[in-house]
């Protein structure tokens, strides 16, 4: 899976099941700072990324998932490693 | 001397209700709920909110056409179990008309608190929550879950949306929670820890474990043919309660400061009762005893006689036990009063709101008192002979009075009755 098509279905993701602002959210966008997503809601946030795109996240690498970018990106990694 | 300072010697301070707030299975608002309970409309249908067909009974008191989109915001609404919605809804109402909205530096923001009623909490957010955990294991279930099953969370979530600082707290007690978080607060107020109290309760039971343990317990009616005739407190035919879900909220505020502030008196808040069975975990105590002592309790606390009760909203919950034994009950506490006093049950259209009873039934008490005009008992057919009280049979009824009685009985043993008083006594100087 590319990244453009993680970017999408996260997006989906961060709306629909979190119920995010779909204008605020892009690559650059801080979950915590801009995204008003609390620390009990990055918790939510990690377990529907895991149940996605069917990968492990755990909390060491969680720890440094800050942006929607770096989520993206840890995504990427674990599925085609 | 005002009727709440004839019990004691020394002044004590008078607890008014200037705000409050309903969502019910025959309204979504005190307008509404009012105009559906004086026609005598039920709001009992066939369960839709899942697949009852298994079920002993499959009809209950569902609110009608609700959205949560409507409410709240689609990230909040997340959090939120359904009990605590209708507890926020029922506040807002409240809140809005007594015209009170702080801000958190606000010195009344510290000196205003919560009490919330509940018996369950977030029975579906629980049951949804265990059933993840058992197909998916235990990383699968959700953050979020915890906070939204506690039941006092109900509390906690008001405080927050309103800036409530104070005494915030919570009772359970069954079917008479949502009447002992109003007797509770009222007495934050007198005590002088609050001047301002957002008191009530709700519930939102009408699951399948809901309604499957209920079933059981064989308590609930099983006319799933007749939904809106089901639910016939004191006649001869009735066969259990129905369940109803949504809930209640006043604004009780010290009087004082809530005539100084312009604000307008409902009713008062003059007495609250309260007694134990201690007999069995479901049943009344036959004869009603425990009862008649919540009620006796609450008349003294109101330093009212049986002589001044104009109406009594019963707890009326269509099960065999409960309305013979509130009969005797009401015989027991006002004696040949019992007979001159319109009692009626608003359950016979709500049907039981469980924890959240007590709040929609005072609701009920103060608009009775508020416009004069008692609802309904409905689906009273077949008198029962152990059932002999002027239970204000399928129509309202104009009547001019000062003080209602509201009882609320609760599995465990839990008997509580408040009374009300009228805006007249309310307004009226000790």
């Amino acid at each position: 899976m590319d990244r453009v098509e993680i970017e999408s279905r996260l997006r989906d993701v961060l709306v629909s099941e979190l119920g995010l602002d779909a204008d605020k959210i892009n690559t650059a966008a801080n979950f915590e700072q801009d995204l008003d997503v609390d620390s009990l809601g990055v918790v939510e946030l990690l377990m529907a990324m895991e149940d996605e795109f069917g990968v492990k996240i755990p909390d060491d690498e969680a720890e440094h998932i800050h942006t929607v970018g770096e989520a993206i990106e840890l995504v990427h990694t674990k599925l085609n490693a | 001397m005002a009727a709440g300072d004839r019990v004691r010697g020394n002044q004590r301070r008078r607890v008014v209700v200037t705000g409050m707030g309903v969502i019910s299975p025959v309204g979504n608002d005190v307008d509404s709920f009012w105009k559906s309970i004086t026609e005598g409309r039920s709001g009992i249908g066939h369960i839709t909110r899942f697949d009852a067909s298994a079920m002993r009974t499959r009809i209950a008191g569902d609110v009608k056409g609700y959205d949560p989109g409507h409410y709240f915001d689609r990230k909040d609404v997340r959090r939120l179990d359904r009990v605590s919605q209708f507890f926020m809804i029922a506040a807002r109402e409240a809140m809005a008309q007594a015209g009170i909205a702080y801000d958190p530096d606000d010195e009344a923001a510290a000196r205003s608190g919560v009490v919330f009623g509940g018996g369950f909490g977030g029975m579906e957010s629980f049951t949804e929550e265990i059933r993840i955990l058992d197909r998916r294991g235990p990383d699968r279930v959700s953050p979020t879950g915890i906070p939204k099953i506690i039941i006092n969370m109900s509390a906690g979530l008001v405080s927050i949306e309103h800036n409530l600082l104070g005494p915030v707290t919570c009772v359970v007690t069954a079917c008479s929670a949502s009447a002992n978080a109003i007797g509770d607060a009222a007495e934050i107020i007198r005590r002088g820890a609050a001047d301002m109290m957002l008191a009530g309760g709700s519930e939102a039971t009408i699951t399948d474990y809901g309604i499957a343990g209920f079933a059981q317990a064989r308590a609930l009616s099983s006319r799933n043919d007749e939904p809106e005739r089901a639910c016939r407190p004191f006649d001869a035919d009735r066969d259990g309660f129905v369940m109803g879900e949504g809930g209640g909220a006043l604004v009780l505020e010290e009087r004082d400061r809530a005539q100084a502030r312009g604000a307008t008196i409902l009713a008062e808040v003059l007495g609250y009762g309260m007694s134990a069975d201690a007999y069995h975990i479901t049943l009344p105590r036959p004869g009603g005893t425990g009862a008649a002592r919540a009620m006796k309790a609450a008349m003294a606390d109101a330093g009212i006689d049986s002589s001044e009760v104009s109406y009594i909203n019963a707890h009326g919950t269509s099960t065999e036990a409960n309305d013979a034994t509130e009969t005797a009950a009401i015989k027991l506490a006002l004696g040949d009063d019992a007979y001159r006093v319109p009692v009626s049950s608003t359950k016979s259209m709500t049907g039981h709101l469980l924890g959240g009873a007590g709040a929609v039934e005072a609701v009920a008490s103060i608009l009775a008192l508020e416009r004069s005009l008692i609802p309904p008992t409905i689906n009273l057919d077949t008198p029962d002979p152990e059932c002999d009280l002027d239970y204000v049979p399928n129509q309202p009824r104009e009547f001019s009075g000062d003080y209602a009685m509201s009882n609320s009985f609760g599995f465990g043993g839990h008997n509580v009755t408040l009374v009300f008083g009228s805006s007249g006594v309310g307004n009226k100087e000790g």
